[in-house]
């Protein structure tokens, strides 16, 4: 649905985007993770057909977005950084503002405006001006401005920062809906947990560049399997637990030194069995321990290590 | 090609809608308009016109109105330039742009819309002058329908000045540091409040050939109002300068807003 080849794009002073790749799958969630300045906004308003790319193809819905960007834009809906709501308007009239733009008729666009703020949790606050509307509120009127015309294609740009995690959540709710209905979905994220949550591919970007895709568990395998982590009462513990680890016939790595020296984390191969056995070996040798807890890779520690 | 003319247009009204549906939710904001007219009248026509007297003879206040009605025009500028800056801020220009909206119809639509409101703030002002300072327009019916005419074209000239200006601003707050903070010593540095030949010799050149000049000498003259000669062309042809000036402004201000408003990029 989304299939983009060596897109560019420089500006005055740096180059924001040195040629990336992009395939999304008809009714798949995309997720575009990235430090600041690394490309992904760029990338999401040349989709959007906001901005021309310097070189490079992409087509979104089987549509070019230079050469066809007129049609295409019938058929995408875009929520940016910003609930893009006049926050003196009333919602209803927003979203019969928008409604209009897309040239429906004056009845088709009430009639749209006042399905979208049902579907959205929003009918009753229907006549209040935007500016009485709490941060989620907005959000999700932003968000139904941007399904006016039932877009096939949906980008997001950091759809939820700001938000409260009740209404992020909600918010995810209502997107994952969406994307069940068949909607494709192109969003931006600083939020690992987001993209951990929605995404059935993730697209780390650093410096312009395509760093690693694939799905989010995919990723999580690269970084490595589960350990468990342990944290001992004292760093003078640390020897004993190692020896006794050993013993046991783990492997464990000593701490580091933003624990001040107490953690020690060993390989789980099979997981919450391994837990058990070190928590036995541990106990055999009478070592005090504080902490002891499976631990999985996050989509944080991908993160990191591909942008680091 | 009908089918573009006719989406521009709709979709021009479309827009311009939403700025009528806008001043509507703003009750304090008419107030405002209304209210500064009368405050401009008062300042001006008593405060200062008591110390003022022209040196050709003739009623101050007479005098005073017609650069009175060129400053609300030249002030469109910021008006316009802060409601573009905030839609850039809010990204409702974003959205705009990537809905099938004809090309030009946001800013044509505002700019229709802004003018629209301005005269409306011009009437007010009108209306002040008549009651307030004992205002008439002297000339003929077509004379004064010409000046009020000017009025109206300079001041949408200004408002895609400022547009334009809006399209580069990341707030609404720096639009209006961006316009206001030279536009207003400009209407003061002009034959708008005092006649210009007891500026100093630097200085007089300048108010002289500053399009405002050639507005008001014109407007004056068209209303039959007391007006000061000048020895510079634009104001030996007010009206004709005048109309030079604003389209001029429209000339190259309208291209330049349409282009950067396709091209933006924040």
């Amino acid at each position: 649905m989304i299939r983009v080849e060596g897109l560019r794009k420089r500006y005055a002073s740096t180059e924001a985007l040195r040629g990336i790749d992009l395939d999304v799958p008809a009714g798949t969630v995309c997720g575009l993770l990235g430090p600041n300045g690394a490309g992904k906004t760029t990338a999401v308003r040349i989709l959007a057909t906001l901005l021309r790319p310097d070189a490079g193809r992409a087509e979104v819905a089987g549509l070019d977005v230079v050469r066809d960007a007129a049609a295409l834009r019938f058929r995408i809906g875009l929520a940016g950084q910003h609930a893009a709501v006049d926050e003196l308007l009333t919602g209803q009239r927003n979203l019969e503002l928008f409604g209009r733009l897309y040239h429906l008729p004056r009845a088709a666009a009430r009639a749209r405006a006042e399905e979208l703020l049902e579907r959205f949790g929003l009918a009753r606050a229907a006549r209040r001006p935007v500016k009485e509307y709490s941060g989620g509120m907005r959000r999700r009127l932003d968000l139904a401005a941007s399904l006016i015309v039932a877009p096939r294609v949906l980008f997001m740009d950091e759809p939820t920062t700001g938000l409260d995690p009740r209404s992020r959540m909600e918010l995810w709710e209502r997107l994952r809906a969406l994307v069940n209905e068949g909607t494709t979905l192109l969003l931006t994220t600083q939020y690992l947990d987001e993209a951990d949550h929605l995404t059935d591919q993730v697209v780390v970007l650093k410096e312009g560049r395509v760093a690693a895709s694939g799905s989010p568990a995919a990723l999580k395998r690269q970084v490595g399997g589960d350990r468990v982590r342990i944290l001992v009462r004292e760093p003078a513990d640390v020897p004993a637990a190692l020896r006794a680890l050993h013993e046991a016939g783990s492997h464990p790595a000593a701490g580091s030194a933003t624990e001040a020296d107490r953690l020690v984390t060993v390989p789980a191969p099979e997981g919450a069995q391994s837990l058990i056995r070190v928590a036995g070996a541990l106990a055999t040798a009478g070592i005090p321990v504080e902490d002891l807890a499976l631990r999985r890779p996050t989509l944080d520690e991908v993160f990191l290590r591909l942008t680091a | 090609m009908y089918e573009t003319l006719r989406w521009t247009v709709l979709d021009s009204l479309t827009i311009a809608g939403r700025t009528y549906s806008r001043l509507k939710a703003q009750p304090a904001e008419i107030a405002a308009f209304l209210i500064f007219p009368v405050i401009m009248t008062v300042l001006f026509g008593y405060v200062f016109g008591s110390a003022i007297t022209l040196p050709g003879g003739g009623d101050y206040r007479d005098f005073l109105m017609p650069g009175i009605f060129m400053q609300v025009m030249a002030l469109t500028a910021t008006a316009a330039a802060t409601a573009v800056g905030e839609d850039m801020e809010r990204g409702i220009i974003d959205r705009f742009r990537a809905q099938p909206i004809a090309r030009s119809a946001v800013l044509v639509g505002r700019s229709v819309a802004d003018l629209s409101m301005h005269l409306l703030s011009l009437a007010g002002m009108v209306t002040a002058g008549v009651l307030l300072a004992g205002w008439r327009a002297h000339g003929s019916v077509a004379e004064t329908v010409a000046a009020f005419g000017l009025l109206a074209l300079f001041g949408f000239a200004m408002i895609w000045v400022g547009t334009y200006i809006g399209l580069f601003v990341k707030s609404g707050a720096q639009a209006d540091a961006a316009t206001f903070g030279w536009l207003f010593p400009m209407t003061f540095l002009a034959n708008t409040f005092v006649p210009t030949q007891g500026l100093p010799a630097w200085l007089k050149p300048v108010a002289d050939w500053n399009p405002m000049s050639a507005v008001v000498a014109a407007v004056r003259a068209l209303f039959g109002n007391p007006t000061e000669s000048g020895d510079v062309w634009p104001l030996r042809h007010p009206v004709a300068a005048s109309v030079l000036w604003s389209v001029a402004l429209l000339v190259v201000f309208v291209p330049l807003a349409t282009r950067r408003y396709r091209n933006t990029s924040r």
